[in-house]
């Protein structure tokens, strides 16, 4: 795909995808359960519960019971999605996920919404930046970042099809939606090229990826080729694709919604350091809580826009020998 | 099986998991003897779980939240045909399953478990998949009483009341000691019945260490229809070794080989007991 192809179809809410895809999937998977911890309204789960209400299990503000009673569910043959903000599906409950569904290889899949810095008004306490790190280091876990509405959608329904503990992650604002409306273009752990390019590789996760296309494209009218990568699987990583397009461009800049610690960033940076090493920049926040604030104005501060990401670009590229 | 049966059988796994103990040099030997009346009646009366039915959808489940016991549960799934009794040998040496808490490696067991207050959330997500199919097996756990501090297992016995799960049955080890003292001294517990009662829970209490009264309870379950069921088994940490019980170093002791060689000749003694009663109520018929 070239990059002025790439346009905005709508603007969507990427939790807005859950809801729809997780209707869907239950219309066709009868084993398919959907726990909440009291957030039925942040998961767009309205559809869902009028019509499946049997397969609907509220569990009020338990999140540590409700990772324990997914697992439980496995064990009677179901296939448990559990639903809550990002902080509360990861780091509260990381002990359960651990010993009760990852040791366990339960067939798990945690969904969690409203996570980073886009999370806004409700401040640090709510907008996990540590969750990937979190989730990536789990023996067996597979951690999926979409970009949008539409992957969103095809990631809900798509986990269903692979057994075993997921992470899927997304957000709370409106977003550009700019994927195929019928999901084909995602397949879990196949890196999505949605441009290619020769001077540096960009590759994201989230949120981030419209930024890094909107960055694509501010420098390319500086006659600078960026190659964009939507690194939607953060695990396991499509390490043939990374090391494939470093190749090409010699330089990298990730850009994720996360602390570039333990994040995407670092994934890509263990694959270039044991294959092929080329000059790579970050964006991401910087070992630091979140505040308040709208997500613009909050991706601004810590960096996470497209003038940063068009500035590092630069930058990893004056790096290369 | 007869309560003299089950008495003989109890006496049985002590000695074995004591050998388990005493070969590996490592194991909860305190939780391990005052559960054996437990597991013994669990999987001998109540539970319908066989190897050949293991992989059944409406095979009952028994699910080990007090997984650092892993020894009484290893030596009853032996017994039971799961495996054979010599791959116990291996018990917590390298490269065996037959590690230190319940591992899903091991046939026969449900769920990896270790960490404490993991069970009992476990076992109400079951329990509710177990109503949405509309089917009848029934799921228990077992919980130590020091284990009742994790806050995950208050949060699970308020859902286990909401969803009415009464195809679910919880049974407290209450041996009133855990690995630095006593449960009141440590952090009290007391009192569970009105506690879980007023959780909504139907609770009965018995001598964890009395088979024939374990079994009887536990044929009555559920004690109350839409109520998840809560067994508070009084028992003996070290239960059935004179120098063991109630005896705080045992919780994790490794008996020494004079130790080990009392232990089981205290076994056998109280075998021959039971049997000396049986031949005697024979000759009195």
């Amino acid at each position: 795909m070239a990059l002025e192809d790439i346009v905005i179809l709508n603007e969507k809410e990427t939790r807005a995808g859950f809801g729809e895809g997780i209707y869907e999937l239950a219309k066709t998977n009868e084993n398919v359960v959907v726990l909440t911890a009291d957030l039925a309204g942040s998961f767009k789960l309205g559809p869902f519960i009028k019509e499946f209400n049997n397969r609907f299990v509220q569990c009020g503000i338990q999140e540590a019971n409700m990772i324990g009673m997914a697992a439980g569910l496995t064990i009677g043959g179901k296939i448990p999605y559990t639903t809550t903000f990002a902080n509360f599906s990861t780091g509260r409950v990381y002990d359960q996920i651990r010993q009760s569904v990852a040791y366990s290889d339960k067939n798990v899949k945690i969904c969690a919404s409203h996570a980073g810095l886009t999370l806004g008004e409700d401040g640090a306490t709510h907008q996990i930046l540590e969750d990937i790190g979190l989730m990536k280091m789990l023996p067996g876990m597979t951690v999926i970042n979409p970009c949008d509405f539409n992957q969103t959608k095809a990631a809900t329904k798509a986990i269903a099809d692979i057994h075993g503990p997921v992470y899927l992650r997304f957000g709370r604002p409106k977003w550009p939606n700019f994927t195929k409306e019928d999901g084909s273009d995602f397949v879990i752990g196949k890196a999505q090229v949605l441009a290619e390019g020769t001077d540096v590789t960009l590759i994201a996760c989230g949120h981030m990826v419209w930024k890094s296309v909107e960055a694509a494209k501010e420098l390319a009218k500086e006659g600078i080729s960026a190659e964009v990568i939507n690194m939607h699987t953060i695990k396991p990583l499509d390490t043939e694709a990374v090391i494939k397009s470093l190749t090409k461009t010699g330089a990298v800049v990730t850009a994720e919604e996360h602390n570039i610690i333990g994040g995407l960033g670092d994934a890509i940076a263990q694959v270039a350091a044991r294959n092929i090493p080329v000059p790579q920049e970050y964006i991401g926040t910087n070992d630091t809580f979140g505040e308040s604030g709208k997500p613009e104005q909050l991706l601004k501060k810590y960096g996470l826009d497209t003038p940063n990401i068009v500035a590092a670009a630069k930058k990893a590229i004056s790096r290369k020998k | 099986m007869t309560n003299e049966q089950l008495k003989l059988k109890s006496i049985e796994y002590r000695q074995k998991l004591l050998t388990c103990i005493f070969n590996c040099k490592a194991g909860h030997t305190g939780g391990s003897l005052s559960s054996v009346d437990i597991l013994n009646v669990l999987y001998n009366e109540i539970l319908n779980v066989s190897p050949e039915t293991f992989s059944s959808p409406i095979r009952d489940r028994y699910i080990q939240s007090k997984g650092h016991c892993v020894e009484v549960l290893f030596v009853v799934l032996a017994d039971m045909g799961f495996f054979p009794e010599s791959d116990l040998l291996t018990m917590n040496q390298y490269q065996s399953h037959y590690i230190g808490h319940p591992t899903r490696k091991v046939k026969g067991v449900e769920q990896n478990t270790g960490a404490l207050g993991h069970g009992l959330p476990i076992c109400v997500g079951t329990a509710i998949a177990a109503k949405l199919d509309d089917q009848d097996y029934k799921v228990f756990t077992l919980l130590g009483d020091g284990e009742i501090a994790e806050g995950a297992n208050w949060e699970a016995a308020m859902a286990a009341s909401h969803y009415k799960l009464d195809n679910l049955c919880a049974i407290i080890d209450n041996n009133k000691l855990q690995i630095t003292s006593t449960n009141r001294e440590v952090m009290n517990s007391d009192p569970l019945d009105a506690k879980f009662e007023s959780f909504g829970w139907a609770v009965r209490e018995v001598d964890g260490n009395d088979v024939g009264a374990l079994k009887v309870l536990m044929q009555s379950l559920p004690f109350e229809k839409d109520k998840p069921s809560l067994i508070i088994a009084h028992t003996k940490k070290g239960k059935g070794i004179s120098f063991m019980e109630d005896v705080l170093k045992w919780h994790h002791g490794v008996p020494s080989a004079a130790e080990y060689e009392q232990a089981m000749a205290e076994l056998e003694a109280a075998k021959a007991v039971i049997l000396e009663e049986q031949v005697a109520s024979l000759v009195n018929e």
